[in-house]
């Protein structure tokens, strides 16, 4: 006879609860107003999937996702190999090793919303220690309240000052933890300082790499303070992202229907393309 | 092919980790540095192998000064005590990488990685990765790695530490038959004074950074020649204690035992003498005739021998035989120590007779 130990259910119970107030639930509201229209004093009224219809279909929504992944695309592939190359000219071991851990952790431990300030007074074109330098120094005409390219090359510029370090710092920790040994062993074998990034560093970093790939794309992605404080989305909307227009629409317009619609598929796309990175990264390693 | 070291040193920010030393080590046999950890084996190979500076001194390969060369275009091998392999490549790739940034031919490359796979009986893991491999054949894929290569010098830095027991006996056989007629200089560091014994060939006794003895591991064993190069070449542990020689007797205490050997020889006087823990018994034979009374505190049972520790004048004192005993923990047991297998030394640790 097969015995069954329901017991196993109790134990699983703490996580689902915590799962359930700390995902389920809240998502569940979204759902709820994703698929009605509301009006004041709480009418409710089932509108089905008009609401995702009409997100999906709109030129303002295709044109806020296609800044969003130029945003990401643009900061990973700049944030990563500068995030190795950094961490590759850390010191090992010795007195600078602090030294070097705290300068790069320090932009990390800045409030989003005061890296968006402090980079909006750097860039202003007139008073802004970076806009000065640029238009009266260089002679380069910056106005990123003005000129598109601007305030994409501010925000961009921003997000690698604020983030750059994470990759650093975990790439870091990828390569202290390789033992001399290896080092030696490629010597040994004749190998070039290349073939030891590409057959030894790059290799031992890579489970830590895509930790630091998927925080990234994952934070780069939903990320709202910093540029919202920076351009307000602007010039135009050339600077609105996802979360920037979600916003707009849900506080903004009261548009309740269609910015929990926004929301669900904003959080779809996000998983999907992290659960993609992550089966391809790992796809080795279950083999 | 010989490897000539002339009187190097290492120095590291001021601090002497290893004083001038000579050895002329040569193809053929097995190398061995044998010594304690910290003792200076794996300085030694580091600077052997160019992976770090030699602070003074010269080093010699086949009659070129190669002191000053690069790792890179040395023609060495190196296996580590632990399991050094290229993580993402297969069995297969890791023999043959050295081979590929040699530049040889891809038929040679296949021909060699083969031999090497099959003198490791690695034949049906070449196309896995290190991680889908045990530890025994980790290492025996860093083997490989270094015998497929040409290598003047094969260096091995306790290559079978971290391997269990049995793996252990097994791989250590192997390796003779891996390295005889390569002509490469092959330089074996380990700990173990048992391993120094199995493998033969010429031993280096290594003692806080120096040499303290070179020459044939079995004569080595025989005639150490200071008190410390037995204490390091020694496991149990030699037992040692103060004596004196009077007339034809030597007194150690309350027991004396006539000088027989090159011990009649010396002179009157204070010596210390050391006695390895296999020529003291727990019953008399023909040779071990010398009573030793003492409390037995700890008796260990390892396969086919057993060692008892015992109490002498204070120090503590080891017996190994073959057999079982039946000692009694905390009483006293008459021991017999074979007098003929003495060592002496004199005050300054030299050894006399």
């Amino acid at each position: 006879m097969k015995t069954e130990n329901q017991k196993a259910w109790f134990f699983v119970l703490p996580v689902l609860l915590l799962v359930a107030f700390n995902a389920l639930i809240p998502m569940m509201t979204v759902v709820n107003y994703s698929v009605q229209e509301t009006f004041g004093d709480n009418l409710f009224f089932w509108e089905g999937l008009t609401w995702f219809e009409q997100i999906l279909t709109s030129e303002r929504f295709h044109a806020a996702l296609g800044r969003q992944f130029l945003f990401t695309f643009l900061i990973l592939i700049i944030e990563v190999p500068l995030g190795i190359a950094i961490a590759l000219s850390m010191p090992r071991s010795g007195p600078w090793v602090p030294v070097c851990l705290v300068l790069m952790a320090l932009p990390m431990l800045i409030p989003w919303n005061v890296v968006g300030a402090m980079w909006n007074i750097f860039a202003l074109p007139d008073i802004g220690l970076l806009g000065y330098f640029l238009n009266h120094v260089l002679g380069i005409n910056y106005d990123m309240t003005q000129d598109p390219i601007a305030a994409w090359a501010t925000i961009i510029t921003m997000d690698v000052w604020h983030w750059t370090s994470l990759v650093v710092l975990l790439s870091y920790a990828g390569l202290v933890s390789i033992p001399d040994a290896y080092y030696q062993a490629a010597k040994i074998d004749g190998a070039s300082n290349w073939s030891v990034f590409r057959y030894i560093q790059l290799p031992k970093m890579k489970n830590v790499l895509t930790i630091a790939i998927l925080l990234r794309f994952m934070d780069s992605f939903n990320v709202y303070t910093e540029p919202f404080v920076l351009t307000g989305g602007g010039p135009g909307n050339s600077t609105t992202l996802l979360s920037i227009d979600l916003v707009k629409i849900a506080l903004g317009q009261f548009d309740l229907g269609p910015a929990a619609a926004m929301s669900l598929i904003y959080f779809s796309i996000t998983l999907f393309v992290s659960w993609l990175f992550y089966t391809l990264m790992t796809k080795d390693d279950l083999n | 092919m010989a490897l000539v070291l002339k009187n190097i040193t290492k120095v590291v920010q001021g601090v002497t980790h290893i004083k001038p030393t000579s050895l002329t080590l040569e193809t053929g046999h097995f190398n061995v540095l044998l010594g304690e950890t910290g003792a200076g084996k794996t300085s030694l190979i580091k600077m052997m192998a160019g992976l770090d500076p030699i602070a003074s001194g010269t080093m010699e390969m086949d009659g070129v000064d190669v002191t000053g060369l690069s790792t890179q275009k040395r023609k060495i091998s190196l296996v580590h005590q632990f399991f050094v392999n290229y993580p993402h490549m297969t069995v297969y790739d890791n023999i043959a990488s050295p081979l590929r940034v040699a530049g040889m031919a891809k038929s040679e490359i296949d021909g060699r990685v083969q031999e090497a796979a099959d003198i490791l009986k690695l034949g049906p893991m070449l196309k896995r990765r290190p991680h889908e491999l045990s530890g025994g054949q980790q290492q025996r894929c860093a083997l490989a790695r270094a015998i497929a290569k040409d290598s003047q010098a094969v260096f091995l830095d306790e290559p079978l530490a971290n391997l269990d027991y049995k793996l252990r006996e097994e791989l250590r056989e192997m390796l003779p038959e891996l390295f005889a007629g390569r002509g490469a200089v092959v330089v074996y560091a380990t700990s173990e004074p048992e391993e120094a014994l199995l493998l033969g060939g010429m031993t280096a006794l290594m003692m806080d950074g120096s040499v303290a003895q070179f020459g044939k591991t079995a004569e080595i064993y025989r005639a150490p020649a200071t008190l410390t190069a037995a204490q390091v070449f020694s496991d149990p542990p030699i037992n040692d204690a103060p004596v004196r020689k009077e007339g034809d007797t030597l007194v150690m205490g309350d027991i004396r035992w006539p000088a027989i050997g090159d011990a009649s020889g010396l002179s009157d006087g204070n010596y210390t003498v050391a006695v390895r823990p296999n020529f003291i018994l727990p019953t008399a034979t023909a040779t071990a005739t010398v009573p030793l009374s003492g409390k037995v505190s700890v008796t260990e049972l390892s396969g086919s021998e057993s060692s008892a520790h015992f109490d002498l004048h204070g120090k503590g004192w080891v017996s190994l035989s073959h057999g079982t005993h039946p000692y009694r923990i905390g009483e006293d047991h008459t021991f017999y120590m074979d007098a003929s297998a003495c060592l002496y030394f004199a005050p300054d640790g030299s050894r006399v007779a």
